[in-house]
């Protein structure tokens, strides 16, 4: 299983960070820390992936489910600062033209 | 685009090369006369469809040869190795319990390590208990799937792909009862690492050696897919296939991207539009309504000047969504609800993005239209922009699942899955061992509404996704895909072979300058080497069964492609119909279902009795005359396998029961039981 620190900011906004490898095996339970956490008010957050080593098509589909699920309570996910692994992976499936990454934990609400 | 590997010669490779370039020399040679030289042009209406039915007929046969040059016999399979997760899925929506049970028993008993779940559509208490009781798995739509588009077995499919964390899949029809080896039988292709699917034949155990109805499909489950193989675009059929986790959810998350972006610059288009004409229909005294549409619609601009300019799309709609809700929020606070947003309206947009035929990215323009040019209210075109946006934003508002990696755009979803993922740079192989054991409709009917189905589904896959147009495919790839699509076509052939003979026998038209030696020199050449290739390619294996039927059901496959352009063009509902898996109470033979076949036959027949009397007393010339008359007979005798399959009471066991060779042997149409 993958670690998954949840903190949540002074503006509100939840940040997420998890630690290793995010897969097929670890989708869900990321899928649902997510939805636990827009669920519970915080429906801004950014997905720091600077710790994660691996992405998958399912890691990525998770981040893609929670995104939905912040939208609809009026919020949004963002993801920062990705490796060149879960870039390339991005890039695989185009959506890096519709998913920008941004460079900062803290500025990925405001750039 | 993989360069497809070498192939070892074969004599048997070697042999079927020759006989293809043959093939094509003779065809082409026969045809490009016939253009030039010998169409009868007085007598155009006949003449001119039979030469291009005989046109379509050789592009059928150059692809056949083309799927032949790299026939690939894979032969014994790597081992598979150790420590894969896999899960195994039964898809089922109404089939009886215990049928389902004894394909999930089996499942069950697979060697390798692996889970078992059966995906019951039917939310069936029974199934439920039934499988609890065993320790097997059950999984059912997930909440999302409440008022959502269920999209049938892709659906089922999709939500199950989203409930389990296996690397790779087993999938299988609940009647395909499954060997214990098939995994350790196709697990070690996967450990080439861009392979993506190993699809294992369909086979039906209870069919008679004779096949009346052509279920088996031995030249489809064999040489075509083994040639399709060779060009690295082995099909997907839906059952009996292993699939890689990883390449699904990729395509299913490129498929997302591409279909997000189309939808969102189709809203704003549409967006401008209604803003436009809601400007046109304000009455003096409402400026600051006007100023508030002025103001959505700078943002429409500027949101699709950013898409044009590259920004990343979600960050787009996420601005524009907070832009158009505080306006929004303006136009409420200032008390403007006298021009109150008309509810239906709204419902209307609302069930726009729950459409269930279209999946967000192809949303009809006719839809959309409609939507631009009604009379709407000032507000309420405000609010019409914002459902707009919103129904195709990230989220997808109107589908269950973002991701969808099981292609929903048409009935059978194998296909249009299979393509897209060899578009993304995966692999597939044919592996040609049987490796389940499946049931075949038993009756005409329910053969018909199957046959159907296959049909309508792969011309859905042509009409909005031509393979012909596909980027990421290899030329010889989007060829393999075009020409299982192009072998439906023969409906409309079958129809002009028909009437070619009848008229030439019944009323003297002669669509040919003449049924000369000349004629005969090119044709009978052509046809002789095509056979050949037949039997060359299909190695002992029964092909006649499937000639029959891609003529004798053309009315079927016209009816496919009828349906179908109905369906993707004009928005017609494809009267879609689950193949009934149970035997239908026996109540005679359905000649209703077959009534074209028996009128054509019936005009054959008498086009022959009409013939004999106009030799008889001079009219026809003996040579045209019988050559005509012989091609009736063999017309009538495509046909004569309607008569039998109508007639066909259901499969009686013969004892005692033989285990099915590992090597199909019964006969097949060319393309998975279709033409």
């Amino acid at each position: 299983m993958i670690e998954i620190d949840v903190t949540t900011d002074s503006q509100g906004i939840g940040v997420v960070v998890p630690k290793g490898r995010l897969t097929m095996v670890s989708a869900p339970q990321v899928r649902s820390t997510l939805e636990q956490l827009v669920d519970a008010g915080t429906a801004r957050i950014v997905v720091d992936l600077a710790e994660t080593t691996f992405l998958d098509s399912s890691g990525l589909g998770a981040l893609i489910s929670a995104l939905k699920t912040a939208r609809k309570a009026g919020g949004d996910l963002r993801i920062a600062r990705p490796t060149e692994a879960v870039l390339t992976v991005l890039r695989l499936t185009n959506l890096d033209k519709v998913l920008r990454p941004r460079d900062t934990v803290e500025g990925a609400f405001y750039v | 685009m993989s360069r497809a590997t070498a192939l070892p010669l074969t004599r048997r490779l070697v042999a079927v090369r020759v006989i293809v370039v043959l093939t094509a020399v003779l065809g082409l040679n026969y045809i490009v006369w016939r253009w030039l030289f010998s169409v009868h042009w007085s007598v155009w209406w006949i003449a001119v469809p039979l030469v291009i039915a005989e046109t379509y007929s050789l592009i059928d046969s150059l692809l056949f040869g083309l799927t032949m040059w790299r026939l690939r016999e894979r032969g014994e399979p790597p081992p598979a190795p150790e420590g894969l997760t896999v899960d195994v899925f039964i898809t089922t929506y109404n089939e009886p319990i215990e049928l389902v049970m004894d394909t999930a028993r089996a499942a069950k008993a697979i060697r390798y390590p692996h889970r078992t779940w059966i995906l019951d559509d039917g939310n069936r208490p029974a199934m439920h208990e039934a499988a609890e009781a065993e320790g097997i798995g059950v999984i059912t739509r997930s909440a999302d799937w409440v008022g959502m588009p269920r999209h049938a077995k892709a659906g089922n499919l999709n939500n199950a792909l989203l409930a389990t964390d296996g690397e790779f899949l087993l999938i299988l029809d609940a009647d395909q009862v499954p060997v214990p080896e098939i995994l350790d039988r196709t697990l070690g292709y996967f450990t080439d690492e861009r392979m993506g699917l190993v699809q294992t034949p369909q086979y039906f155990v209870n069919v008679p050696e004779s096949d009346p109805l052509g279920s088996q499909a031995p030249l489809f489950y064999g040489p075509i897919q083994q040639g399709k193989d060779g060009w690295n675009a082995a099909f997907f059929c839906g059952s009996n296939a292993i699939i890689r986790r990883e390449a699904l959810m990729q395509l299913g998350l490129a498929r997302y991207a591409h279909d997000v972006e189309l939808g969102v610059v189709k809203a704003l288009r549409t967006a401008r539009t209604v803003l436009q004409e809601a400007r046109e229909s304000l009455e003096p005294g409402q400026e600051r309504i006007a100023e508030a549409l002025d103001a959505i619609d700078h943002d429409v601009k500027r949101a699709r000047r950013e898409l044009a300019r590259g920004v990343a799309l979600f960050d787009v709609t996420y601005r524009f969504q907070r832009r158009i809700d505080s306006v929004h929020r303006e136009l409420v606070e200032a008390d403007l609800t006298a021009v109150a947003a008309d509810l239906a309206i709204i419902a209307e947009l609302e069930a726009l993005a729950e459409d269930p035929v279209d999946t967000l990215a192809d949303i009809s323009s006719a839809a959309l239209d409609r939507l631009a040019h009604r009379q709407w209210s000032p507000l309420g075109a405000v609010d019409a922009v914002r459902a707009l946006v919103e129904a195709v934003d990230v989220g997808r508002a109107g589908e269950a699942q973002p991701i969808m990696p099981l292609a929903t755009i048409s009935v059978t979803e194998d296909m249009a899955t299979c393509m897209r993922m060899h578009g993304l740079g995966w692999r597939s192989a044919y592996h040609d061992e049987v490796l389940a054991h499946g049931l075949a409709p038993e009756d005409l009917e329910t053969m018909l509404t199957q046959r159907l189905r296959w049909a309508q589904g792969t011309v859905q896959v042509l009409f909005r996704e031509n393979p012909l147009t596909q980027r990421g495919l290899s030329i010889t790839q989007r060829l393999m895909y075009f020409a299982t699509m192009w072998s439906y076509l023969s409906g409309f052939a079958a129809l002009v072979y028909l009437a070619a003979p009848i008229t030439y026998l019944s009323i003297g038209v002669q669509p040919v300058q003449a049924y000369s030696v000349d004629f005969f020199a090119r044709l009978v050449p052509f046809l002789i080497v095509n056979q050949l290739l037949f039997l060359v390619v299909a190695n002992g294996r029964p092909t006649w069964r499937g000639q029959q039927y891609s003529l004798a059901l053309f009315p079927t496959w016209i009816k496919s492609f009828t349906s179908a352009f109905g369906n993707v063009f004009l928005g017609r509902d494809l009267d879609f119909a689950v193949t009934p898996k149970t035997k239908r109470e026996p109540t005679g033979p359905r000649w209703d279902r077959v009534r074209p076949q028996l009128i054509a036959m019936g005009l054959l027949a008498l086009a022959l009795v009409i013939g004999v009397v106009r030799i008889a007393v001079g009219q026809a010339p003996l040579f045209g005359a019988s050559f005509n008359m012989l091609w009736v007979l063999f017309d009538l005798l495509i046909f004569s396998v309607i008569l039998r399959a109508a007639r066909y009471r259901g499969f009686e066991p013969e004892p005692p029961p033989a285990r099915p060779p590992a090597h199909l042997a019964a006969p097949a149409p060319t393309h998975r039981g279709a033409p």
